[in-house]
């Protein structure tokens, strides 16, 4: 026995309990038991607990062995083992258990060996002494090991960690990329749009010039072709219209030759034939004078002054004009009329009677429209012819709108064209809305536009500059 | 009375001829035609004092009506013999025309195509004046 035993030896159970708990707090900081196992890690923080109850229950019992100590070590060394155990799946855990173990076999074997038979320790003292220096020599070996195996570790994790930061960076900068492109292809796709409106716009105002220069072409040839055929016109007119009177004076003569009567009978018949036929070149030549006379008004267009003139009260004035002028010549027909008026609109500095021609041919068109629409026999149909006026940008607009049959695309291309028309023979000349058209943009810098959908209606558009 | 007609279609001639060929065959029109403006006035260089009244188109190739018209007035300014009456007769009834022959002292002016019932009775009511 030790020269020290003889003293309170009990004692040392509490110099043992600080070192075991820095050791152990030691060990669990290296483990990160806070994290793994936070119930060992509060085991591991009171492990001073058993050692000063030993000390106690020795103290109460009289009880003085050094043995207490060396168990109070066993239940540590256990205690390690056990968390080691149980966190094996932690390599440097593993390692510890590894670096330990020869300790801890030493220990158990010692206390074992002193608990049974106290000589034999001292028979195989250098054995035993052996035995601890090489398990102190592997334990630090290992525990080294392990610190190193634990630093490796830490850093692969940092590793990780850095790479997992960085894939997060990756994800969030997509991310933003991501919405980036979205936000681009959202502004790339309206413009495409706009692009693709600004086109359509330049595209129908392309073909509204082509179109307007047509007119302007064909309103000159119209008025040139007028005139070159109204000199020869007029003396068909006037050589069929003396005919008849000479084929008159002709009868009054023949009455006073002497013939036979079948002779004159004959004579008279002939006489007649010729005299109906020039009648007939008469009537034909007066009716293309009225074209010729329709086309002629091309080229007065313009012509005149221009008068203040209170645009709502010509509309109104024309509106009503060209329904009576329609009742007057089918009693049958009826119509709802509806004006809608913007009493801004005040006084424009027009030509009033081109103006008033254009309206007139317009509603003429208009009334025409829903009358065929009446004819189809619709049920519930009422017709209604609308006039409107409107003031904004500078432009004064008058719209006059029918829901009446409506005009087909294929008509809509030609129908400013001088002589066409869908009326049939004899009931239109085609002048009228190829006059209006000349009127409104040459007259008056305007323009004349339609819109229409077959079957439900039309609505031209006058627009000039206020 | 007599009418000189100017225009630059020759089928004027017969178309007057046979419109008033009752006043013409009872003498109280005589109707001579000229088929330019440069024609009608070595005509009336020729036949001074006859022509009373001289009916003429507008548009013709070379000299004008208009400047037929001016020509006229300015010859005939003072009298005797009395200065012919000048008609104008055009297919343009502008009133660009219209106030131009009016300034140059047209005494009437008409517009194709020509009313010859109207022009009768115009010319009667010249010649009982």
């Amino acid at each position: 026995m030790d020269p020290e035993s003889f003293m309170n030896i009990n004692t040392e159970i509490l110099f043992t309990a600080p070192v075991a708990w820095g050791i152990l707090r030691g060990l669990g900081k290296f483990l990160d038991l806070s994290q793994r196992a936070p119930r060992w890690n509060a085991v591991f923080n009171r492990i001073w607990v058993p050692g000063l109850v030993l000390f106690l229950f020795a103290l109460v019992f009289r009880i003085e062995s050094e043995l207490l100590n060396d168990a109070y070590w066993l239940l540590i060394f256990a205690i390690i083992s056990v968390v080691l155990i149980q966190l094996r799946n932690y390599r440097p855990a593993r390692t510890l258990l590894l670096a330990i173990a020869p300790f801890v076999l030493y220990f158990l074997l010692e206390f074992v060996v002193s608990v049974l038979q106290k000589s034999l320790v001292k028979e195989y003292d250098d054995a035993f002494d052996t035995s601890r220096v090489f398990a102190v020599i592997w334990l630090f070996t290992f525990l080294m090991i392990a610190r190193s195996q634990k630093k490796n570790l830490e850093a692969e994790r940092l590793l990780r960690e850095e790479e997992e930061k960085a894939k997060q960076r990756i994800a969030a900068q997509n991310v933003e990329l991501e919405r980036l492109v979205t936000e681009r292809t959202a502004a790339l796709t309206q413009q495409a749009k706009e692009l693709q409106n600004t086109l359509t716009e330049l595209k129908t105002t392309q073909t509204q010039l082509i179109q307007a220069e047509k007119m302007a072409s064909l309103g000159e040839l119209t008025a040139g072709i007028a005139h070159e055929i109204q000199n020869p016109l007029n003396f068909v007119n006037n050589f069929a219209e003396v005919s008849v009177e000479l084929c008159q004076e002709l009868r009054e003569e023949v009455e006073k030759v002497d013939m036979s009567a079948a002779d004159k009978e004959y004579f008279m018949e002939l006489l007649n034939d010729l005299s109906h036929n020039q009648a007939k070149i008469n009537q034909h030549g007066q009716r293309a004078a009225s074209i010729v006379k329709g086309m002629l008004q091309h080229s007065r267009v313009s012509t005149g002054e221009r008068q203040a003139t209170d645009l709502n009260a010509l509309a109104d004035e024309y509106l009503r004009l060209a329904y009576h002028g329609l009742r007057a010549k089918d009693k049958t027909f009826n119509a709802t009329l509806k004006t809608s008026f913007d009493e801004t609109v005040g006084e424009v500095e027009i030509l009033p009677q081109d103006l008033g021609r254009v309206l007139l041919n317009l509603f003429s068109n208009a009334f025409y429209a829903v009358q065929q629409r009446q004819r189809q026999g619709e049920p519930d149909y009422q017709p209604t012819v609308t006039v409107s006026t409107r003031q904004a940008n500078g432009q004064v607009e008058i719209r006059v709108r029918d829901n009446g049959t409506g005009i087909p695309e294929a008509v809509r291309q030609k129908i400013f064209q001088p002589f066409f028309t869908t009326k049939p023979t004899g009931e239109g000349t085609g002048l009228g809305l190829s006059l209006s058209y000349d009127i409104v943009t040459q007259g008056h810098s305007g323009t004349l536009t339609l819109e229409s959908q077959e079957g439900a209606g039309t609505e031209f558009i006058i627009s000039l500059p206020a | 009375m007599k009418i000189l007609v100017v225009d630059d279609e020759t089928d004027v001639r017969t178309l007057f001829e046979q419109r008033f060929r009752r006043e013409i065959r009872s003498g109280k029109f005589t109707f001579s035609f000229a088929y330019s403006g440069e024609e009608a006035l070595d005509y009336l260089h020729q036949h001074a004092s006859e022509v009373v009244l001289i009916l003429s188109d507008i548009n013709m190739p070379g000299m004008s009506g208009l400047e037929l018209l001016r020509r006229v007035k300015q010859e005939y300014a003072a009298p005797p013999p009395a200065p012919p009456l000048v008609m104008m007769i055009t297919a343009y009834g502008d009133s660009e025309s219209y106030d131009q022959a009016m300034q140059l002292g047209a005494n009437d002016f008409l517009t194709k195509p020509v009313d010859f019932a109207a022009l009768k009775e115009k010319l009667v009511s010249l010649e009982k004046l």
